[in-house]
């Protein structure tokens, strides 16, 4: 009886104790995801052992379910201690502009990662005043994927222009073969934003989300006509498909290019089990060669938090070139910071990290980078508007009128 | 009407739900009413602001849904949801009655045909969407059906074509409005004639006769929009139509089912001894007798159409505008674009709908009740 009394004391004490430290991680990441973010929080614990984490997910890719829940958490007066969200404008446009995050300048420069984070990416993720958050990876979007082993029996390269894939086009349609297969709808956007940076070229591509380039401006409408041209070599189900059904058709030869971020490496690397280079090929999306078009995860440190002082301590390991490289090779993109050691990637993953050192850095508006979620979200409707009408004006007048209404790039 | 000591114990055993139910139903309506009425979200920065500035702005949000270029989503939501609940509950009532009468003919089995057909009710949305998305994608399920016998496969596609039929200029829309009241009133004059009300007969004809030069003069001045707009009914619709059919006509049967058995033998016997084929026996005599149920099955499908969101969220997700209803349309204005007004907006029409439908439905049968 004593020792039972003795052993529930101390159980208590010791709760009571762990109970001091406590760190609450909102994210989307379970599934596929989910061991990538469990490594961190086993690196966490080992480095603070009196805290305990709560590893709160909300499932659905791109956080299309998470963003909900943490909206209505946010309004309820309850904020997660830290929460991820695509680095750039989702995170500015919402929580940063609604006064919400605390300013992570004083981070950069007491860990020193001013210099060793890309230039393009600082200016991504701060505003005049300050810097929001933390990215732990970096995706790419602008990436053509294809079968090596099937474009030689078919007799064709990857193009490097749109010129050159719609010229190819039509004799990979005579073959029956899909020369470019598209999924669901925000796959279509994917799509759009690679032909956009292709079309206009890294400079007019940042100047429309800065609203110096008007989507009235013939430029954009040129855009719309070329993903018009672009269309007509695609499939017909693509509302059906998911970004991996579609990525399946590359693999097994029914189609013959697809334009997906690099996270279809992962897929195909880890799920598919093919290897870089031989099971699959890749290259810039037509007319983005030397430019990266970024997405990044990150964290930043919401105001009013309990845990505020476990919270920083979780930043300095997403920051650091330990946290990430332990993270990056599992969920399959790469390290934001210059010193990560490549050895620990995948061949593909070796390749997008020398072109993230040396190209030009953009950002992507679908996922959440280069534009708020007030104008992502209803791109949507743009993009159906294109598709149901046909007309490159009237879809540049609809992201004109919804670019106003949000006051984009202000 | 007194306070005696029962009114009071009634009184008080109510109030606890009366408050919840004040609180946590109609107050909520009320809060959302309000912030339709103003500009919460508009401008990002003020949308998810700890103590965010939010404007009364009247019926801006409404104004701009039903006329604003980028809310076309919007009209074509609704128009998806009048095409949706009118193939749906047609749909549900037609299979319903079939089955209920076939049932009805004291087949063996019986009991096992009736679970058979009222299973699909117990499952929820979300199972029925996710079984009949693998059904129906365009190389599988369906599709492949007819390979089995040595055809080809067929090619439609069910929750992603991008054809439209049944196209119309909403420009268009007081007239065929105007068009539809004047037939009603038609209906209603020839019932009257045939009952020889005359009194009636001429309300309903100078109501018809109004109605129907306004339709043709009036109507075509009307300018909705300062353009022209094209909406229609989507054919990726025809999957959605399906599977709501296939998991609510079990229902529907059922209560069919309980009409006709309420049909006392003696009538038929009576009907038949008269010499009505057993044809006539159905068109004449039990039908009219369960004309009651056809209208409670429309109400309860009715409602159901309207709020559609389960379903097509697992069937085609909320993205695919083609499938769109304005219950999903409210999810990603208000969770996604964060615009808390419009979202706001869109529940009070689809509140107003479903209210138009429940409403006088609720008044006749509590006025019904009164009565007996």
């Amino acid at each position: 009886m004593k020792r039972l009394v003795v052993s529930i004391l101390s159980i208590l004490v010791c709760s009571i104790v762990l109970a001091q430290g406590k760190l609450e991680i909102f994210s989307w990441w379970a599934g596929d995801e989910g061991p990538a973010l469990e490594a961190l929080i086993n690196r966490y614990t080992e480095l603070y052992p009196n805290v305990q984490v709560d590893n709160a997910t909300v499932t659905g890719g791109s956080g299309v379910n998470a963003r909900a829940v943490l909206k209505t958490r946010m309004l309820g007066g309850d904020p997660p201690d830290s929460f991820q969200v695509h680095a750039g404008q989702e995170l500015i446009g919402t929580w940063v502009v609604a006064d919400r995050m605390e300013d992570l300048t004083f981070l950069y420069q007491e860990e020193g990662w001013l210099d060793k984070y890309p230039q393009g990416l600082i200016d991504l993720i701060s505003t005049d005043k300050g810097i929001w958050s933390v990215p732990v990876n970096i995706h790419r979007s602008n990436v053509m994927w294809y079968n090596p082993a099937k474009l030689t029996e078919w007799g064709i390269s990857a193009p490097e222009t749109w010129a050159e894939f719609l010229t190819i086009c039509p004799s990979l349609q005579a073959k029956g073969v899909t020369p470019l297969v598209m999924g669901e709808n925000w796959t279509q956007q994917h799509l759009w934003e690679s032909v956009a940076l292709g079309v206009l070229g890294p400079d007019d591509y940042k100047a429309l989300w800065t609203g110096e380039l008007a989507f009235k401006d013939p430029k954009v409408e040129a855009v719309w006509n070329r993903f018009g041209e672009i269309l007509k070599c695609s499939n017909d189900d693509a509302a059906g498909l998911s970004w991996q059904q579609a990525t399946d058709r590359i693999v097994s030869g029914e189609a013959a290019f697809n334009i997906m971020g690099d996270w279809a490496a992962g897929y195909m690397t880890t799920t598919l089990g093919l290897t870089p280079a031989e099971g699959f090929g890749w290259a810039p999306s037509p007319d983005t060669g030397g430019v990266f078009m970024m997405l990044s995860d990150s964290f930043g440190l919401p105001i009013g938090i309990k845990d505020r002082d476990n919270t920083i301590n979780w930043l300095k390991l997403l920051g650091s070139v330990e946290g990430q490289d332990l993270f990056n090779p599992l969920k399959g993109s790469i390290a934001p910071h210059f010193d990560s050691d490549l050895s620990k990637y995948n061949a593909y993953l070796q390749a997008a990290a020398q072109d993230w050192k040396t190209n030009t850095v953009v950002g992507s508006m679908v996922h959440g980078a280069a534009a708020k979620e007030a104008f992502m979200s209803q791109f949507a409707t743009v993009l159906e508007i294109y598709l149901s009408t046909g007309s490159a004006q009237a879809a540049s007048n609809a992201a004109q009128a919804i670019a106003n209404q949000v006051n984009l790039g202000k | 009407m007194k306070l005696n000591r029962d009114r009071i114990t009634a009184l008080l055993m109510l109030l606890p739900s009366l408050i919840l139910l004040g609180i946590f139903v109609y107050g909520f309506i009320g809060q959302t009413a309000y912030t339709s009425l103003t500009d919460w979200g508009r401008d990002p920065a003020q949308a998810l602001a700890l103590h965010p500035e939010i404007r009364f702005t009247g019926f801006e949000t409404y104004k701009e849904l039903f006329t604003g270029l980028i809310d076309v989503r919007f009209r074509q939501d609704l128009v998806n949801t009048f095409f949706f609940t009118l193939f749906f509950i047609a749909g549900c009532l037609g299979l319903g009655l079939g089955l209920a009468i076939l049932l009805d003919q004291n087949i063996v089995g019986e009991g096992i045909f009736r679970t058979i057909f009222l299973f699909p009710m117990a499952l929820s949305f979300i199972v029925t969407g996710t079984v009949w998305r693998w059904l129906l994608q365009p190389r599988g399920g369906i599709n492949v059906l007819p390979t089995l016998v040595g055809l080809e496969p067929l090619e439609f596609r069910w929750l992603t074509s991008r054809r439209q039929i049944l196209q119309f200029n909403w420009q268009d829309l007081p007239f065929f409005t105007g068009l539809l009241i004047a037939i009603i009133l038609l209906w209603f004059m020839v019932t009257a004639i045939r009952k020889s009300k005359w009194r009636r007969v001429g309300v309903a004809g100078f109501s018809f006769l109004l109605v129907t030069v306004w339709t043709f003069t009036g109507a075509r001045q009307v300018e909705l929009l300062p353009y022209p707009e094209i909406h229609g009914f989507n054919l990726a619709f025809m999957g959605i139509i399906l599977a709501a059919v296939w998991q609510m006509s079990g229902y529907t049967m059922a209560l069919y089912l309980a009409g006709l058995r309420g049909v006392s033998e003696g009538l038929r016997e009576a009907a038949r001894v008269d010499g009505a084929s057993e044809w006539q026996v159905y068109r004449l005599v039990i039908l009219p007798l369960v004309q009651p149920i056809t209208l409670s099955a429309m109400i309860i499908l009715g409602h159901i159409s309207l709020k559609i969101f389960d379903l097509i969220f697992a069937m085609a997700g909320a993205d695919n505008a083609t499938t769109d209803v304005p219950a999903l349309l409210m999810y990603l204005t208000t969770f996604r674009a964060n615009q808390f007004a419009k979202g706001a907006a869109i529940a009070m029409v689809l509140l107003i709908m479903v209210a138009a439908v429940i409403i006088p439905y609720l008044w006749s049968s509590l006025r019904s009740e009164v009565k007996q």
